[in-house]
């Protein structure tokens, strides 16, 4: 039995400390480990996305890393989006537009739409479906989704325009 | 069964509240299968046939057993003996053989991926590990991987006790024939000025549900076991399983964790009573997930098949005859949908001589499952490109000749007794005045193409209780696992009826335990059955809430009437009297309330579907990109129309994958060889226009609320109206699935050829 | 009386009748005057005492859940199909 490795990262803003087999996938520290379950298993090769995470700041598919490498890193899962029980615009938009049937895939594409909003807070459709297209949905045919995501941006945008008009 | 009401003025029904588990499946709250974890637990992994056809001549495990950490393995012996039969497994038929011949292989290896044994482990790492320790000695067999080489004279046998219901004794790898006929075809075809006769094939696909299959299994010592698992049918779970490992079916109990996606691969059993029978070894909890390429490999797909059509019309666009000739893949074990799809092929049309012949065969592959309108779409990608080339004989648009043809309330189906009141004519109206429809489509190597398709629907047994809380507000428990947001309109349902705010309700999903018998969330039969108990249930709740009503006012309860969510007495100037306000006397009036009802629900409503799409082939890669498509379905009544919406644009992307890439490749030793996402193509975000929705309400006369199951239909016409679109796009008609750029390509260019000598001469 | 309309591989037994006009008020009592009339089809319809779990029956245009036990009335139609699916799970 391998031998496991100590590893300090920083998750969802909170440094960890955590150990795990340097066989162990991200993904399967995340779950198993640290008990963060909400990024999902769906092909363990990087193809459907429903692993994804910010590994600072650029969105991985969490299956394709190990977990010792998390070493000294930031890792954001679908847990750290919501600050303090406020959802964030992106999951808030999700619901309104019904942009989810069963959810599995849910975690993934809110971690891959904020990545997009984060560099790109003025995306075309054809730029959304673009920057999701490595998040794989079976049940909506991403139609609302990208409109949940379209929706978000522009909202972001004109909270942010409300601002910088109240100084 | 209770009239429908008017699709009048409803407050709930109808409108788009955020749906309930939201908040827990926007967070990663939401705890699907593979996110339960319990003390002690162990791991489990499954061994698996490299062939596709062998006889198992022994299995070694005891090295495998001396690895530290496993903690336990079984295989075939560990299940008790099952009749080859065909049973009442509750609302299924199943053969019990056939059924632990799936879970663990008897005495030979039938498929590339058929379990061969199972191991619990400390750690899924050393489950792995174990595997690779067991040796199996294998007579590697000739394998049967096609329909043709499954029904040729002389092929070898797969299982040696199939017969079929013609052939008396004979082995056989057909398991049945089925057939339909009516009038005379002969003298159908001798009326027709146009005949159409062609041969189809499409290739074996998968549900594509992106979480794999999971069980977490804990067997007690007084023989009580519970199974956490992600399943669309509890009850279903629970027989099965019971089945399949010799045990009462009230022993063990079955909770149901959030689903992710299922369209029908999750009504049946793979890992559950693994789980349940590792946890017996070892007295501790066990979990099994599959990997994505044991999903591929191991869960049932839907068949790939063999569809001959004749069809023949008069030119003034009447269909006059039809012969049809289908074989459907089965997978190892019988079973495959050719029934179902032979029923629907030319569902949707008034035909007055037809003859269907449909056969059902095995062949080694995974067993069959069900996807959403099992066996359908097959047959509508024949039917409906045949129909299209006669319209176009006939000089006739695609969607008159459908809406000339098309049934209505009254006309016969397949078999059967005749429709009640349909929406399929409605569907194709709704299309051909679309906008979509309406629109020029400018530009090369551009075609549009429509296509419409059937489904039945299902009734089935629902049970639904609604408890009042002492806050007036309620909860509604139904045993529907949720797939695509069937919750929400439980609580809505139940809203409507009591008059409260749909926030005030909240929906549960119970467990086997806890709720009466409920069949599978699938048929598109939740809301239409589930809603029919749910709906009674919260009726059961108003008229004891009537009666309480009653003797606060000393009054007899029919001098109490419920109205507009409020109890109100008839006649004298008593106050009306909320829910919320007549909740803290509920003691002191008999207790607490609690609505309850069962239904094994009649009135049905059919389902029909058209779709138009438009695409764009690439000349020289021949990739298809659809650039534009709409979708019309008859819902009955949309109770949620987020999620009516949701489940069209779902099964409609499910369609185009089929059309355009999915397919099952298997080598010539009958090896799958492309059992990942990556090569295994399923649509991407990149690969899908916005899907347009049109819902057409046709209220169905069975239910209280108008209600037609709607998650089904959809993928019905996708393959045929894509397969139309490339046809007007490229000139060439595509008889094979999928129509993947290799493959029209060749047909491209043959057609090049084709036409450029017909030039030339 | 009852009318019941013969699934087409049946046909067999009634020689080529599609539908056969049957007395009974009862899906038991039809199934057994119709084995009594076309000797065989009974065993094709029932099994174990009830219809076979491959087979449904619609009575009257809407499918009925009762099996054997289903009543019919005077002037009804009673089809049999394949359960729908097509058999086992």
């Amino acid at each position: 039995m391998s031998k496991k490795t100590l590893v300090e990262a920083t998750i969802n803003g909170e440094t960890v400390e955590f150990l795990c087999e340097p066989r162990q996938s991200l993904l399967e520290t995340l779950r198993d480990v640290l008990e963060l379950t909400g990024s999902k298993e769906g092909c363990l090769t990087g193809d459907c996305g429903a692993c994804t995470v910010l590994v600072d700041g650029r969105p991985v598919c969490s299956c394709l890393m190990l977990g010792v490498e998390a070493q000294g890193k930031s890792i954001v899962t679908v847990e750290g989006l919501a600050i303090n029980g406020v959802l964030h615009v992106l999951q808030n938009k999700f619901l309104e537009h019904a942009a989810l049937q069963c959810g599995i895939c849910t975690p993934g594409f809110l971690i891959s739409a904020k990545s997009l909003l984060d560099r790109n807070p003025k995306p075309t459709e054809h730029e959304v479906r673009y920057a999701l297209a490595g998040n794989l949905c079976r049940c909506t045919g991403y139609d609302k989704i990208v409109k949940a995501v379209l929706d978000a941006a522009a909202d972001i945008r004109s909270q942010g325009e409300g601002k910088a008009a109240a100084r | 069964m209770a009239e429908s009401t008017t699709t009048g003025d409803f407050k709930v029904i109808g409108t788009r509240p955020i749906r309930p588990d939201g908040i827990d499946k926007v967070t990663g709250r939401a705890k699907f299968g593979a996110d339960y974890a319990f003390p002690g637990m162990l791991h489990g992994k499954v061994l698996r046939s490299p062939h596709a056809h062998a006889i198992i001549k022994s299995i070694k495990i005891d090295k495998a057993l001396k690895l530290p950490g496993v903690k336990a393995i079984v295989t075939s012996k560990d299940l008790p003996a099952a009749e080859n039969k065909l049973e009442q497994s509750g609302e299924m038929t199943v053969n019990p053989m056939h059924l632990s011949m799936n879970i663990l292989a008897h005495d030979k290896a039938l498929y590339d991926g058929h379990a061969i044994a199972a191991v619990a482990a400390t750690s899924p790492h050393i489950a792995e590990e174990a595997l690779r320790l067991i040796e199996v000695e294998y007579e590697v067999l000739p394998p049967v991987m096609t329909v043709d080489a499954a029904m040729k004279p002389g092929a070898p046998i797969l299982l040696k006790d199939l017969r079929n219901n013609e052939e008396g004794d004979k082995p056989t790898n057909v398991a049945q024939h089925y057939q339909f006929k009516r009038g005379d075809i002969a003298a159908g075809f001798k009326a027709a000025d146009y005949v159409i006769e062609r041969e189809f094939n499409t290739a074996m696909v998968h549900q594509g549900y992106i979480e794999p299959h999971n069980a977490v299994g804990i067997y007690n010592s007084d023989g009580q076991a519970t199974i956490y698992c992600s399943t669309q049918g509890i009850f279903d779970v629970r027989s099965l399983s019971a089945q399949v490992l010799g045990m009462p079916v009230g022993k063990i109990k079955v909770v149901p964790a959030e689903i992710g996606g299922g369209f029908g691969g999750k009504t049946t059993i793979y890992l559950e009573p693994l789980s349940v029978l590792l946890s017996k070894k070892t007295g501790a909890p066990v979990k099994l997930v599959m990997s994505r390429s044991e999903v591929l490999r191991a869960s049932g797909p839907t068949s790939g098949s063999k569809i001959k059509v004749k069809m023949g019309a008069t030119r003034d666009g009447k269909l006059v005859a039809a012969e049809i000739w289908m074989a459907y893949e089965a997978g190892v074990f019988p079973g495959s949908p050719v029934a179902a799809g032979a029923l629907c092929i030319i569902a949707p049309y008034m035909v007055e001589n037809f003859q269907i012949d449909a056969y059902d065969v095995v062949v080694n592959r995974p067993k069959t499952a069900a996807y959403r309108a099992p066996g359908t779409t097959n047959a509508a990608f024949a039917s409906e490109t045949v129909i299209d080339e006669l319209a176009e004989k006939c000089g006739i648009d695609p969607i008159d000749f459908r809406i000339k043809n098309g049934v209505k309330e009254g006309a016969p189906q397949i078999m059967g007794p005749p429709f009640k009141r349909i929406g399929f004519i409605q569907t194709c109206e709704a299309i051909k005045n679309s906008e979509h429809y309406k629109s020029k489509l400018t530009g090369k190597f551009r075609g549009r193409g429509v296509a419409s398709g059937f489904w039945f629907n299902a009734g089935m047994q629902s049970s639904a209780t609604v408890n009042i809380h002492t806050d007036g507000t309620a909860s509604v428990v139904t045993g529907s696992p949720d797939i695509g947001g069937s919750r929400a309109s439980m609580a809505m349902i139940t809203a409507e009826v009591l008059g409260l705010p749909v926030t005030d309700v909240r929906p549960i999903t119970a467990d086997t335990d806890s709720i009466g018998h409920t069949d599978v969330t699938a048929g598109s039969r939740v809301t239409f059955a589930t809603g029919m108990a749910v709906y009674e249930a919260a009726k059961d709740a108003e008229r004891q809430l009537i009666e309480r009503a009653a003797k606060v006012w000393e009054k007899k309860p029919d001098e109490v009437e419920f109205r507009g969510g409020m109890l109100h007495a008839k006649g004298n100037g008593v106050p009306p009297m909320s829910i919320k306000q007549l909740a803290p006397r509920f003691p002191r009036t008999g207790g607490p309330i609690t609505g309850r009802a069962s239904v094994n629900a009649r009135g049905v409503g059919p389902g029909f579907a058209t779709t138009v799409v438009d695409v764009e082939v690439d000349p020289d890669t021949a990739k298809v990109q659809v650039l534009r498509c709409t979708v019309a379905q008859d819902a009955g009544k949309a109770i949620h129309p987020s999620y009516v919406e949701g489940q069209m644009q779902g099964g409609t992307a499910q369609g185009i994958g089929w059309a355009l890439n999915e397919e099952y490749f298997y080598d010539d030793k009958g090896t799958l060889r492309n059992s990942g996402f990556l090569d295994y193509r399923i649509p991407t975000c990149l690969d899908l226009p916005m899907i347009e929705t049109i819902i057409v309400e046709e209220a169905n006369p069975g239910h209280p609320l108008g209600v037609r199951g709607v998650g089904e239909v959809s993928i019905v016409p996708p393959v045929a109206a894509v397969a139309n679109a490339i046809y007007r796009a490229v000139g060439v008609r595509m008889t094979q699935t999928p129509m993947s750029p290799p493959r029209l390509l060749k047909a491209i260019l043959k057609h090049r050829d084709t036409q450029h000598s017909a030039a030339a001469d | 009386m009852p009318t019941v309309v013969i699934p087409a591989l049946l046909r067999k037994f009634t020689g080529g009748v599609e539908r056969v006009e049957v007395p009974g008020k009862s899906i038991r009592e039809l199934v057994c005057h119709l084995g009594e009339r076309f000797p065989g089809i009974e065993h094709q319809l029932i099994e174990d005492g009830d219809i076979r779990p491959s087979i449904a029956v619609s009575i009257d245009g809407e499918i009925a859940t009762g099996g054997v036990l289903d009543t019919v009335g005077e002037n009804s139609e009673v089809h049999f199909i394949p359960a729908l699916g097509g058999g086992e799970v």
